[in-house]
């Protein structure tokens, strides 16, 4: 076994509601390594934000649970530890930044006293040296006159600047792994390109891991080293980020960047859109749960589920019973 | 498709302020929201023209203005050279039927409480164009065009998923035969493979009825993807209109610059090596804008004269215009 970061082993989550067993996360198992930039990919509901939920162990309890599963972070398996230890180790060890920089804050304390208060907790500070920090990390994420801004409230903030504040609070306790779920997707493209400019900076400066799941395949082919494409709670493609983008094997990866316009495209070229839509995690089929969606599908597809195999000897690893004849050039 | 060059819209100098209201007692106007402040364009007849900008831009209120269903504070928009400006409300009405819009959000712009059926025959009753009968069978020609099963009328919008309620939100625009449809970010709140459906379902429609597309999002690779031409506005001004590549590969206004080097592109081997134009701080207040130049607080370019006289709007060269002091600098 290598050293991992974070090893996930057969991860399954599920959710209990009225109109049936949601199953959110199928049994997904990959190893992140220290410094790595992770990026998990996937549309909505494909169990991406579940998954990173499960690994802070934030999914609420009823009605989701993890069924089973390992979760090695830095060999301790989280899912053992008492609901202290793994308090002491949110936002210390692993921080997440979530989405929405508007419903994340609190509105009625001041941004600094929102970051003062993981350093006091976890980093044992008296008001004056969290106080200072708080303005110093302020300052690291790019935000000017930080000394006057720490005693601003959250609404006194442009949406760029809190979700600048979010990863501010996060790194706050310098965490070995930080998770980013769709960080950048409330914002503009060019603060965006800010926010993708200083998570990488930092990631570099202070060399933690970084996992960013997003739908944005753009911006992960910018930021990643290595990907996981999701699909319906299953990893359906692993690999480098070169290996997901230049040697795209699963068919759902193939369709999910055809979706995309090119750049270098013919006017009048027509999308490449995925047909059906994404199946009821309630119902799944028995088989690939791409296959109804799937160019490809063969009746094998239909009734069996491929594990993930390893491609041409290296990590990238593709679950699909065809990516053989697809990496030989078939057509649907 | 622009070949022929007939405006279908011209917008004239449209301007629209919000006023802000202020005082503990009584009410005074204290100042204005310059949602859209002085912007003129064309839409051509059967072209997409793409309206892109920022969150506070302005462009959903241009969507919005230039139908009147936010009243001008001034300018003129002429639709197949009629002042929609001066007219009272009846011919008003007649001369939306040819005028439709796609909204945003596919949940909230579905009356939870109506039939899919009623949903997209509101704009027939409304405009009187077909008896009961042809009613019917026009709402099932609608759903087959925009490829929703036809024994879908008596369904309600929650039984759909976001793509397929956007599809009914197409129908209704479609349902009078409207020239000008404003699509208003139809696709951003949809899933990429769900987009690239819609994309090509909108496209599709255009090819088939001759439909001119004012297509407003901020999502600049889709945008480029569906437009003929491309508009770029900032905090209520238009700073750039030209065709799609003069917009994506060669543009002028340094805002434009830095917004296309902004955008992710999906392929590692180009975003590994690409230079990016980063730019500080944020939009500022529509309610106070920048003196001269909107851009000038923001701009790596901005010398004495862009913080003390607003730029002209001029065609710096074929069909590109450029609201730039040194526009003539950046060919």
């Amino acid at each position: 076994m290598e050293d991992y970061l974070l090893e996930i082993k057969d991860l399954q989550t599920r959710f209990y509601t009225d109109e049936g067993i949601v199953n959110a996360v199928n049994g997904v198992s990959y190893g992140m390594e220290e410094g790595e930039i992770l990026g998990v990919v996937g549309e909505s509901g494909c169990g991406k934000s579940v998954h990173a939920l499960s690994i802070m162990r934030l999914i609420p309890d009823p009605p989701g649970k993890i069924e089973s599963g390992e979760l090695y972070f830095y060999g301790r398996d989280l899912l053992d530890l008492s609901d202290n230890e793994m308090r002491d180790l949110r936002g210390e060890q692993i921080a997440m930044v979530f989405q929405d920089p508007m419903t994340s804050l609190n509105p009625v304390y001041t941004v600094g006293d929102q970051i003062m208060e993981a350093l006091k907790i976890h980093l044992g500070m008296d008001n004056k040296q969290a106080g200072n920090r708080a303005a110093e990390l302020l300052s690291l994420v790019g935000i000017p006159d930080a000394k006057q801004r720490v005693k601003d409230y959250p609404h006194q903030f442009s949406g760029g600047m809190r979700q600048r504040a979010m990863i501010a609070m996060a790194l706050s306790c310098d965490p070995k792994l930080l998770i980013a779920d769709e960080p950048t997707t409330a914002l503009d493209v060019t603060i965006q390109a800010q926010i993708v400019d200083l998570v990488k900076r930092l990631q570099e400066n202070l060399g933690m891991a970084v996992m960013w799941i997003t739908h944005d395949l753009g911006i992960i082919a910018e930021i990643a080293h290595n990907v996981n494409v999701m699909y319906a709670g299953y990893i359906v493609e692993r690999g480098s980020v070169r290996d997901i983008f230049k040697r795209t094997r699963h068919p759902y990866t193939i369709g999910l960047l055809g979706s995309l316009p090119r750049l270098d495209e013919a006017p009048g070229t027509k999308l490449a859109s995925i047909p059906g839509l994404p199946p009821d995690l309630i119902a799944l089929p028995p088989g690939c749960p791409f296959a109804a969606r799937c160019t490809y599908a063969i009746d094998k597809c239909k009734e069996e589920m491929p594990q993930l195999e390893q491609t041409d000897g290296s990590d990238h690893i593709v679950a699909c019973w065809r990516w053989e004849e697809i990496e030989e050039g078939i057509s649907p | 498709m622009t070949d022929d060059k007939n405006p279908l819209v011209q917008v004239r100098n449209l301007k629209k302020y919000f006023p802000i209201y202020g005082g503990a007692i009584i009410q005074r106007h204290i100042g204005d929201v310059k949602a859209v402040d002085d912007v003129s364009f064309d839409i051509f007849e059967g072209e997409t023209l793409g309206l892109v900008g920022e969150t506070g831009s302005g462009k959903t209120t241009v969507g919005r203005t230039l139908l009147r269903l936010y009243e001008p504070t001034g300018g003129e928009v002429f639709f197949d050279d009629v002042d929609l400006v001066n007219l009272n409300e009846s011919e008003l009405r007649k001369m939306r039927k040819r005028m439709q819009m796609i909204f945003q959000d596919p949940y909230a712009s579905l009356n939870p409480r109506m039939t899919v059926g009623s949903i997209i025959s509101a704009p027939l009753d409304v405009h009187k164009v077909v008896n009961r009968k042809e009613k019917h069978e026009r709402v099932q020609e609608l759903l087959q065009l925009v490829g929703l099963n036809s024994e879908f009328v008596n369904r309600y919008p929650h039984e759909f998923s976001g793509g397929q309620r956007q599809r009914i939100g197409i129908a209704r625009a479609l349902a009078v035969n409207p020239d000008l449809v404003i699509c208003d970010e139809p696709i951003s709140s949809l899933d990429v493979s769900i987009q690239a459906q819609v994309v090509n379902l909108l496209e599709q429609l255009q090819d088939q009825m001759g439909l001119t597309y004012l297509f407003i999002a901020h999502d600049l690779s889709m945008v480029r993807h569906i437009s003929d031409r491309m508009a770029v506005m900032y905090l209520g001004k238009i700073f750039e209109v030209a065709d799609r590549d003069g917009i994506y590969l060669r543009p002028v206004h340094p805002y434009t610059q830095a917004l296309m080097s902004a955008v992710p592109i999906p392929d590692p081997d180009i975003a590994m090596d690409r230079k990016r134009i980063l730019l500080e701080g944020d939009i500022p207040s529509p309610t106070n804008p920048p003196i001269g130049c909107n851009f000038s607080t923001r701009c790596h370019y901005a010398k004495d004269v862009c913080h003390a006289q607003e730029p002209e709007f001029r065609e710096v060269k074929s069909e590109h215009f450029v609201a730039c002091h040194f526009a003539e600098d950046f060919l």
